[in-house]
């Protein structure tokens, strides 16, 4: 549990951390070091040096504006949790992160280095696909954004590149009408998620006029489930048990805890319960 | 004076350790320190072609690189010992660093000493191994399959031992004739100890003197000492000191000796400089001794009134790679004559082959044996229930042993000394409101995915190891008794040395309340010394529940001397005749003439000022005793869980735990049940979580704590605790002890309320852990 020898540097800005990861080859960016420092620690990350962004207030920070919100990158799980204008505005971030490991955890992980490290059993990546969320990203040439459903390209890979840092990820606030609840089904060796269903419906006049389920711990990444067959039913139970159903993973992964198919089957029951749960609140 | 027995004052340990200021090994700091890291093998089994060191000790920084070549060349024993041996017991040499072969993931194969731990670990890294991977075997029925890979040549088929205990006859007659029977092969699971304190050592040699201090994580250092040196090192004993600092937790982890201590004793001697090492929690998971790991076939033969007439086990129990300290005693001394349960059993045969695979040594763990036993017992308890149509409650009531009964000889060698087992359960019902439970449970049986069970487990189990004259009988050549040397002071305070060294215990708490009772003093004026080898006589250590019952009658033994000592002096004192003296309240009184008395701290003084003594009388005022128990002793209980099963999913939900214990007296109610908690949590922790998993291939894939789930207090529920009490009748303070209580019964009672919730599946078992997904492909099937 020794990590190899490594340089550390702490940037004082973001600009400063840009141009600190390109003259330093291999570098890693460290924000809360909760994913970062266990994987150096077992040697499977061994980065020459070490840019320490954690301590970037121009990073942190929940807002409103426009009917969306925006989280800075740096946010700690435990801020999101606590969140008043989340509470207001999208609720179901605040739920999820409030699943995340334990306070330790809560009080420095990070929302950026969430869903950048993009472990398949995080609470965070499955929300931000649920919400239609946008990551965006700054580097020496520009910034730029991706959609939440393209950011997270395979099991630890996202669309980060080499010379990026990710600044905020910002979300369409939940409108009236619209519920959405985040389930999980923690391991009880990680606590990660071994199955977490995120899911939205909006109803008008006692009718579903939008639903969505994103499920994650089943692939490598969020797996969004159809459900549009629930838009102009009245939400009853078997009809949102009928769209759960609808889960479909190709290459499910398994541990010794829980096989792919059980995922599978978990992830039909937990979309079907957190469907109901966010019907319950809309 | 207020009694202090029976009274939960606060743990004196805990100012310190919960402020940070508590030291333990791997805090401690030594003039010249070097760090060691250990090379481990990555294979299950594999030849040693040969070992290039060069590339690690080219390392700036790097001190040295050792190999079973220079263990050979150091021209000591070198090896790692069994302690406790069997009849026709195989013993294959177990090298403390391996020389041709290695025989699990996590053998050592080479050392290496650098001036910090990043070093070393990098040199690690570096040393360059060839091996020839060969065919390997990890699980224990695989093991005894024809043509299985071979763990050691001197053992054939894998077997260890073969052992049984009780008589096959009868049994086989009881099943004959029998009108119920019921059977189950069933498969204890490996679990891993994970003392949140990895085991660490620093071995400090000073060739100056040909001394060597080590301290390191022990719950029982003088017989660490007695084995590094006779067996490892090869040290005259005198030379070495080991002393066990704060220790935090061991569940028997830290009962055994392990090469990698010996491996350290070795660097440090060899650089003439401290050396220390501290596991990581990989190697922790890979080195220290793990537990279980049975597949047994038992069956239980009952009459047409479901009264038990026999009997049957027969145990496949893996001993892994080598035999560790205790290994062989614990599916047999320790589990074979436990299967009387708490019932009148007239026919019981057990048999037990010990079993090697190429896995992490598997020894003690909190219950060693017990839990086992239990299990089998109260798994079968369950089924007869059913199949006699009398229930659980009804099943177990009908069978136990009954009070006036006692002493009452099993058929597996043991003598109950004493017991009560109805009133337990009666309370245990009352806690958990039984009728109104079954009726919820009837309620809910037909509609819902959520059922709910109820299991019960009524246990014995055998503590405070270990009776010489009762393991003597059953051909272990050693007996477990424990001494004491307990010291006054001129000004009347005490000092206790003891050799049951406390790793969180709250021995210290405990045995000032024994001392500060006896002699009437505040237990505030009784310090406890203990996990030296420089300051304690000798002692046994801590397991198997045994240092209340046999750590503290040796206290109780030396206060007694003392007192018998004190009415000397004060005799001589006061002008009486000692006979005449009587001890109260801490004061020596003459008989008959309240007026004529001398306090404790008179007499004390006295003690060390003599200077008029008559001939037989010696200045001084302590005592040293030797206590071997002449019995163990037999704490019980019941214990009932009540779980909900989301049958959708598989999820099991705790929704009551109550548990009803008997541990004889209690010293401290708050440290009993302090204890209790934490080995239900371990117990609990092993029905539905905890999992040593080997591939096929014999590696470790539960090797982290991000696979293997240890329970977490959010997994857990408020337990529901009471007691009955029976003294133990034969020792001087009537405690039994209560360290393993908890994970003795909860396995069966966790397993038993799944199955009882599942029934109208007609599911009648599933092997531990009860993942989701194992109950919900039982259910699905
Ligand atoms: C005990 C424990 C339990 C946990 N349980 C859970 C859980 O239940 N659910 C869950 O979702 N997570 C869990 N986590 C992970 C936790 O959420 C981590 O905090 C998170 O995954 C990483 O955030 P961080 O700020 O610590 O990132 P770091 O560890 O600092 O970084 C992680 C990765 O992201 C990169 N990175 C960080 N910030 C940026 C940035 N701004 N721009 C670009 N790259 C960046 C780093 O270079 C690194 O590769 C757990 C972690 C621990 C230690």
């Amino acid at each position: 549990m020794y990590p190899a020898q490594f340089d550390y540097r702490r940037a004082g800005s973001v600009t400063e951390a840009l141009s600190l990861l390109q003259e330093n080859e291999d570098a890693k960016l460290m924000a809360g070091g909760h994913s970062l420092i266990p994987m150096m620690k077992l040697r499977l990350a061994q980065p020459p040096v070490v840019i320490d962004i954690g301590r970037l207030d121009e990073l942190k920070g929940i807002s409103e504006a426009g009917g969306s919100v925006r989280v800075g990158s740096l946010t700690t799980h435990a801020d999101i949790a606590a969140s008043d204008v989340l509470a207001a505005h999208c609720p179901v971030l605040a739920e999820a992160a409030g699943h995340i490991g334990d306070a330790q955890v809560r009080n420095r992980g990070t929302i950026g280095g969430n869903i950048a490290h993009a472990d398949p059993g995080s609470d965070i990546p499955p929300v931000l696909v649920l919400l239609g969320a946008s990551v965006h990203l700054q580097s020496p040439s520009g910034t730029r954004s991706v959609a939440a459903g393209d950011f997270f390209q395979d099991l630890l890979m996202t669309d980060v590149g080499e010379d990026e840092i990710l600044t905020h990820v910002e979300a369409p606030a939940l409108g009236a009408g619209t519920g959405a609840a985040y389930l999980k089904f923690e391991h009880p060796a990680s606590g990660y998620a071994v199955v977490g269903a995120a899911a939205s419906v909006t109803v008008q006049n006692g009718r579903c006029t939008g639903a969505g389920l994103v499920v994650g711990g089943v692939s490598a990444t969020p797996t969004a489930v159809d459900v549009s067959s629930l838009v102009g039913t009245d939400l009853s139970d078997d009809a949102i048990a009928a769209a759960a159903s609808g889960l479909d993973a190709e290459d499910p992964i398994g541990d010794i805890f829980a096989s792919g198919d059980y995922r599978v089957h978990v992830g039909k029951v937990y979309g079907k319960r957190a469907l109901a749960a966010a019907r319950d609140r809309a | 004076m207020a009694r202090v027995l029976g009274t939960s004052i606060k743990r004196r340990e805990d100012p310190a350790l919960i402020t940070g200021r508590g030291k333990y090994t791997d805090d401690l700091k030594a003039e010249g320190m070097a760090h060691a890291a250990i090379v481990r093998s990555p294979y299950a089994h594999a030849r040693i072609r040969g070992i290039d060191t060069s590339a690690a000790e080219a390392l700036p920084g790097v001190l040295a690189v050792l190999t079973a070549r220079d263990v050979a060349a150091a021209g000591i024993p070198g090896v790692v010992p069994v302690g406790w041996l069997l009849p026709d017991l195989k013993t294959p040499a177990h090298p403390m660093i391996a020389a041709d072969t290695v025989r699990h993931v996590g053998d050592a194969v080479a050392v290496v000493v650098a001036e910090d731990r990043y070093i070393a670990r990098d040199a690690a890294d570096r040393v360059a191994v060839d091996y020839e991977p060969l065919d390997a075997v990890a699980d224990v029925v695989a093991a005894l399959e024809d043509g299985a890979p071979a763990v050691h040549e001197e053992a054939p088929g894998n077997v260890a031992f073969d052992w049984e205990i009780g008589e096959r006859e009868p049994v086989d007659a009881a099943f004959a004739s029998a009108a119920h029977t019921v059977e189950l092969d069933l498969r204890n699971n490996r679990l891993i100890p994970h003392a949140i304190e990895p085991r660490a050592v620093l071995a400090s040699y000073d060739s100056s003197t040909g001394e060597m201090t080590i301290h390191m994580t022990s719950q029982n250092p003088h017989v660490h000492r007695l084995l590094m040196t006779l067996a490892s090192l090869g040290m005259p004993e005198h030379k070495v000191r080991i002393v066990a600092p704060e220790v935090g937790g061991g569940f028997g982890s830290k009962i055994h000796h392990y090469a990698d201590e010996a491996i350290v004793g070795l660097c440090s001697m060899k650089l003439d400089r401290p050396v220390k090492w501290t596991a990581t929690r990989t190697e922790t998971n890979l080195t220290d001794a793990h537990g279980r790991d049975h597949s047994t076939r038992c069956a239980l033969a009952l009459d047409a009134d479901g009264r038990i007439t026999g009997l049957r086990v027969d145990t496949a129990a893996a001993m892994g790679a080598y035999l560790s300290t205790f290994a062989p005693a614990v599916p047999t001394y320790l589990y074979g004559t436990l299967m009387s349960g708490q019932y009148d059993i007239p026919a019981i045969h057990c048999h037990v082959t010990g079993v090697f695979t190429h896995t992490t040594p598997v020894d003690a763990y909190r219950g060693a044996g017990r839990p086992e036993a239990t299990y089998v017992v109260e798994r079968l308890m369950h089924l007869a229930g059913d199949a006699t149509g009398l229930g659980p409650v009804e099943v177990r009531r009908r069978n136990f042993v009954s009070p006036d009964a006692f002493p009452y000889q099993t058929q597996v060698a043991l003598a109950y000394d004493s017991g009560n087992y109805g009133p337990a359960m009666d309370r245990a019902l009352e806690m958990i409101g039984y009728d109104d439970l079954r009726g919820e449970q009837a309620s809910r049986r037909d509609n819902g995915a959520k059922q709910i069970g109820i299991g019960f487990s009524s246990y014995i189990e055998a503590c405070g190891l270990a009776p010489s004259a009762v393991v003597g009988s059953l051909g272990a050549q050693a007996g477990q008794w424990e001494s004491a040397d307990v010291r006054v002071h001129p000004t009347a305070s005490v000092t206790v040395y003891t050799g049951s060294s406390s790793h969180g215990q709250g021995h210290e708490t405990t045995f000032s309340q024994i001392v500060a009772d006896r002699l009437g003093i505040e237990p505030e004026a009784v310090e406890v010394i203990h996990g030296d080898t420089d300051l304690v006589q000798f002692g046994m250590g801590t397991y198997g529940s045994r240092s209340a019952a046999v750590g503290g009658s040796a206290i109780a033994k030396s206060v007694d001397k003392i007192i018998e000592k004190g009415k000397k002096i004060a005799a001589h004192l006061l002008e009486a005749s000692a006979e005449d003296l009587e001890y109260e309240d801490g004061s020596f009184r003459v008989a008959g003439s309240p007026d004529r008395a001398l306090g404790l701290g008179d007499v004390a003084l006295q003690a060390y000022l003599a200077h008029n003594y008559p001939d037989d009388l010696e200045p001084g005022l302590s005592a040293t005793s030797f206590y071997d128990p002449a019995n163990f002793t037999y704490p019980f209980g019941t214990h009932v869980c009540v779980v909900e099963v989301d049958t959708e999913t598989g999820t099991i939900e705790l929704l009551r735990y109550a548990a009803v214990d008997d541990v004889g007296n209690v010293i401290n109610p708050m440290i009993v049940d302090g204890q209790l908690h934490g080995g239900l949590a371990q117990g609990i922790g092993q029905a539905l979580w905890e999992n040593a998993v080997y591939d096929e291939s014999g590696q470790l894939v539960s090797g982290s704590l991000m696979d293997y789930a240890v329970p977490k207090i959010h997994n857990l529920i408020p337990f529901e605790l009471d007691r009955t009490t029976t003294p133990c009748p034969h020792n001087p303070l009537g405690v039994k002890g209560v360290g393993e209580a908890g994970a003795i019964a909860s396995p069966a009672a966790v397993v038993n309320a799944v199955v009882d919730a599942l029934s109208p599946f007609g599911i009648d078992h599933i092997d531990m852990p009860l993942t989701p997904e194992k109950v919900w492909r039982a259910v699905n099937s």
